[in-house]
């Protein structure tokens, strides 16, 4: 149940850091904490009241997913960056330039 | 208070204190490390749940990956590294309700549910020999669609940071 309350402590943390943060890479450092979050939750199911391994298979899921999100992510920002000369999400309003 | 308790507040204080950091600082390399240290305390956390595959996978990937990523888009994208403030108090305020909002209503949730949960601890063997038999016969099919995304991403990513040749 420990690890229940430090998961929720951490989705919120990240959720603050998405809400709160300008710089688009610091929304995706909240981002990976908050599916990091939702895998020890994963994880800490299939420990404790599941016999099978299914909480662990579905962790992998995650992560895998997670460093494809963070791949394309950067490759947007990068791209964001070469186009605008800017990062900051407030800045970055128009559709076309 | 054991041994087990004392390095389980250990890896959770690591754990939650480079949050903070990641949160909370305002420059943005210092965050990225701190990132990197949150990664470690969590596949700490994953050993003690008894899942040394997903420990070793999230080091491998997270930090080994994910990180590096990262670390290659904050130098490539900031040439003023310090300026990442925060945005005004006005903003700043219904963020911190919000997540404090979600975060008290996530850990009373957790608090007062009986989870039932056995708390002896099982037999501990080696899980990879089990998740690899798990994912080619129970979950086959998102083995296959992940691996689907994984060709999609690499691609189109790679299409993406592509430097246009202007012409």
């Amino acid at each position: 149940m420990h690890f229940l309350v430090l998961s929720g402590l951490l989705f919120s943390f990240g959720i603050f850091a998405i809400l709160t943060r300008r710089n688009a890479i610091m929304v995706l450092m909240g981002v990976e904490l908050v599916l990091n979050a939702a895998n020890i939750n994963f994880v800490a199911f299939s420990r404790y009241v599941s016999t099978s391994l299914d909480g662990h298979v579905v962790a992998i899921f995650v992560i895998i997913l997670a460093a494809a999100e963070a791949a394309i992510a950067l490759a947007i920002i990068l791209n964001i960056y070469q186009n605008f000369n800017t990062v900051n999400v407030d800045e970055i309003n128009q559709l076309k330039d | 208070m054991d041994l087990y308790t004392i390095i389980f507040y250990f890896f959770a204080v690591i754990t939650l204190g480079s949050a903070c950091i990641v949160v909370f600082s305002r420059n943005i390399v210092r965050a990225a490390f701190a990132l990197l240290f949150a990664f470690f305390g969590v596949a700490g956390i994953y050993i003690f749940l008894l899942a040394d595959f997903i420990a070793v996978t999230q080091l491998l990937i997270y930090v080994g990956g994910i990180m590096v990523l990262i670390l290659f888009g904050v130098m490539l994208t900031s040439h003023q590294i310090n300026v990442d403030a925060k945005t005004g108090v006005i903003q700043t305020l219904p963020a911190i309700l919000i997540a404090a909002c979600i975060g008290a209503g996530l850990v009373w949730v957790f608090w007062i549910t009986d989870w039932k949960a056995n708390s002896q601890l099982p037999i501990v063997e080696t899980t990879a020999l089990k998740i690899g038999e798990l994912l080619l016969t129970k979950y086959l099919l998102p083995f296959e669609i992940a691996s689907m995304i994984l060709l999609v991403a690499l691609i189109g990513a790679a299409m993406i940071a592509r430097r246009e040749k202007k012409v």
